[in-house]
């Protein structure tokens, strides 16, 4: 491609033809002031806080969209421009509630900071504002839309990056507003509960609903007995709400404060991992000797799992019945936990702290519940949540001296570690599938295949003499691209792993804002070091293949008979359901 | 996948209607962009069935496969589309630059007092619905407004009473 060299505020850059005006100027050391932008969604040039001058121009440009041209004079900042770009955060803020003290994104709000760095220190327009109701319909998801701005990276990110497209721009002007269609509330509509929408959000138009209240009220109610668990992803993240450098894994520690914030037992999800590998690569195994309802889809995933009961109804059969990691923990907290203990099941009351926001989803499907009656985790906090809640104990959490979870359910191994990882499941079930069809452990237990990037993996694996075909997908526009092939017969696996989220559990809905560590939301070098925190830990680990783990051998001993009995299908094993209203996928959005 | 169609909406609304609208999605491809025929489409529906119901947009959405968020999207923006049932009669005021200087706020005014509605409503026995127009183009002879396809320019704001009570009294002989 050719090169194009222009001016920018009197410095010469040459860059690639098709590069935009802002991102030549990063080049120089410029970082032009935007809003809607977002660098992993199409240019929406909305916002027109990115204006810059282009000598010989009329009016001024949007820089996000602006195409560089050789031989182009640009100044990124004039009199006027700073005074532009002041007026227009000035009029977005005249439409915007003034409540920053106590709304959940102070100190983390593009807003905020944009009116800062421009210099907006009186608010001068005082006109009409909008009054909508919040949507507090899904158990996930908060809507609020007199906070938004209409940036739209929410609609650009549901349709664009998750192939969802639940919410979308309604009526017009001063009444526009962003919500899915027919106004319909979060939970009859098509939102598969991911959280994106939070993730790429500027201010707090979009948040999780919030479940540290209902944990607090446990945690002081001196008859429960509360237990509590954590993703792996959590520990491979929860740094960067205290402003650590991402990559960091600080599993002792966030077991030391929870600990400190009164939980009585502090267990890990992970655990719930190897018994979901366990069951998960026994169905594999079962299912494939029998060319039995293949391919095998892994059903781990919540937003996942909405997605395809929305999306491709046709496909659950194909869904592996194995819950989550976190409801078969909560599911073994409930049963073998409390009876060893000798706790009444109805005193336990079981927390996940969860980079997830769709795992406050699953949590109320009575599928995942002990006989569609006992929920296994009763509140789900996301990792911001854990955080807030660890910052609101008074905690100061990066001097705490690293602490062992609890037994039974405290002793994971690598296998479990890697789930936080696009690919990660496919290649924990791997080793363990490996093992079971051919009785031997397998040499190289790190497949790269399966790691590598994310996007859509494909990779076969010689076991015991036949090729199995495995296929990963990240994100869910990714999932409609790899189901579509297998639905037309271009693509043939043995088995599927899909995570909802891009990059999977570590960029989830519920994680620390990217930018408290001046990161992009989803920006993938974020999202490799949060998963090279995982892979310190599988590393970390004397056991990384979940059979051979003691503790899950001791627990099938005592308590479930092998994977797949009767008493495992009643505990670790869901089922799903079709959902309406029906998913449609527009092919081909942008980008 | 774009041959789906829903069995749900299929039983609320008017096959014939349908069928109707089947007709004219398939006469109508967009050679470039398949689901880029959306608002005529909409433009269709809307002259079969009165008004875009919500399972009619739910249908327009399955055929041409354009996620419902964004059918909803352009059926709330264009002022032309609307999502409840409307009267027999279209009351069409123009509000543009030109009309509105000629008075035609007064217009309005006269009009939703005489029917006892606002802009936007439509009266009890369904005879009736107003909405505001921007510039229909007839700038020369107004205020003007439209009631269904007649047009009525120069208007006064004493003519009115006159001209409505004109499409009551047909209501009225055909009854």
């Amino acid at each position: 491609m050719a090169n194009v060299t222009l001016t920018i505020d009197g410095k010469k850059v040459t860059v690639p033809e098709g590069t935009t005006i802002m991102q030549a100027a990063e080049r120089i050391g410029v970082k032009i002031p935007r809003l809607c932008y977002h660098p992993m969604l199409s240019i929406e040039g909305a916002c027109r806080v990115c204006v810059v001058e282009v000598e010989g121009q009329r009016t001024l440009a949007a820089s996000c969209a602006y195409p560089a041209e050789d031989g182009m004079t640009v100044r990124t900042i004039t009199p006027e421009i700073r005074e532009i770009r002041r007026d227009i955060v000035e009029l977005i803020l005249d439409n915007h509630p003034k409540d920053c003290q106590t709304c959940e994104r102070d100190g983390n709000c593009e807003l905020q900071d944009l009116a800062y760095s421009l210099g907006v220190r009186e608010r001068y327009y005082e006109g009409e504002r909008k009054s909508y109701p919040m949507d507090l319909s899904s158990p996930s998801v908060i809507r609020d839309p007199d906070k938004c701005i209409l940036c739209h990276r929410c609609v650009r990110i549901c349709g664009e990056v998750q192939g969802v497209s639940a919410l979308g721009y309604s009526h017009r002007g001063f009444k526009t507003v962003v919500m899915p269609a027919y106004n319909l509330p979060f939970s009859e509509s098509v939102c598969v509960t991911c959280g994106q929408c939070i993730n790429v959000c500027p201010t707090a138009a979009f948040l999780e609903k919030d479940s540290t209240q209902d944990v607090l009220k446990a945690l002081a109610d001196p008859d429960k007995h509360v237990v509590v668990q954590f993703a792996p992803s959590v520990r491979a993240s929860i740094g960067e709400g205290f402003g650590i450098e991402p990559g960091k894994p600080l599993q002792g520690k966030t077991v030391a404060a929870l600990r400190l914030i009164g939980f009585d037992a502090v267990f890990d999800t992970e655990v719930g991992a190897d018994f979901t590998i366990m069951e998960e690569a026994s169905e594999f195994v079962e299912r494939a000797k029998n060319n039995d309802r293949m391919p095998l889809i892994t059903s781990c995933s919540s937003a996942w799992i909405k997605f395809i009961e929305h999306f491709y109804p046709q496909l659950l059969p194909n869904l592996s019945t194995t819950k989550s990691p976190m409801s078969i923990l909560g599911s073994l907290a409930k049963t073998y936990y409390a009876e060893n203990k000798g706790i009444p099941q109805e005193k336990i009351y079981s927390v996940g702290a969860m980079c997830c926001t769709a795992k406050k989803f699953e949590a109320t499907r009575p599928q995942t519940w002990i006989d569609g009656k006992v929920r296994v985790v009763d509140a789900v906090m996301t990792t911001r949540e854990l955080v807030w809640l660890i910052k609101n104990n008074g905690i100061d959490f990066m001097s705490l001296h690293d602490e062992d979870f609890d037994d039974p359910l405290g002793s994971s191994t690598g296998a479990g570690s890697i789930f936080g990882w696009t690919g990660g499941l496919a290649e924990s079930v791997l080793r363990t599938a490996y093992y079971l069809i051919t009785g031997e452990t397998p040499e190289d237990i790190e497949f790269e295949e399966l790691r590598s990037i994310h996007g859509i993996k494909k990779a076969s694996f010689n076991i015991g003499g036949k090729e199995y075909r495995f296929a990963v997908a990240d994100g869910l526009k990714n999932a409609h691209i790899l189901l579509r092939a297998v639905l037309s017969g271009e693509e043939q696996c043995d088995f599927i792993e899909i995570m909802g989220c891009p990059g999977g559990c570590i960029g989830g809905g519920g994680q620390p804002y990217a930018r408290s560590t001046g990161s992009i939301p989803l920006d993938t070098e974020l999202l490799k070091r949060r998963a090279a925190a995982l892979r310190i830990e599988d590393r970390s680990k004397t056991i990384r293949r979940s059979y051979d783990s003691p503790w899950v051998q001791r627990v099938y001993r005592e308590y479930l008979g092998k994977p797949l009995s009767e008493k495992s299908h009643k505990l670790l094993h869901t089922t799903f359901v079709e959902r309406k209203p029906i998913g449609i996928w527009r092919e081909g959005v942008a980008p | 996948m774009n041959n789906n169609t829903c069995s749900k909406c299929e039983q609320g609304l008017n096959p014939e209607k349908l069928a109707a609208l089947d007709k004219f999605i398939s006469e109508h491809p967009d050679p470039v962009d398949p689901q880029g025929a959306l608002i005529a489409v909409l433009h269709e529906a809307q002259e079969l069935f009165g008004y875009l119901s919500k399972d009619v947009m739910d249908y327009v959405a399955e055929k041409l496969q354009v996620p419902t968020a964004d059918v909803y999207g352009v059926a709330t923006f264009y002022s032309y589309f609307t999502l409840a049932p409307r009267g027999k009669h279209l009351v069409s005021v123009c509000m543009g630059t030109a009309c509105y200087v000629k008075g035609a706020a007064a217009i309005l005014d006269t009009i939703e007092e005489q029917l006892g509605i606002k802009t936007g409503e439509t009266t009890e026995d369904g005879l009736f619905t107003i909405v505001e127009t921007r510039c229909i183009g007839a700038c020369g002879l107004a205020p003007v407004m439209t009631i269904n396809d007649d047009f009525y320019g120069r208007l006064t704001v004493d003519q009115v009473p006159e001209i409505l009570a004109k499409y009551q009294k047909e209501y009225r002989s055909s009854d």
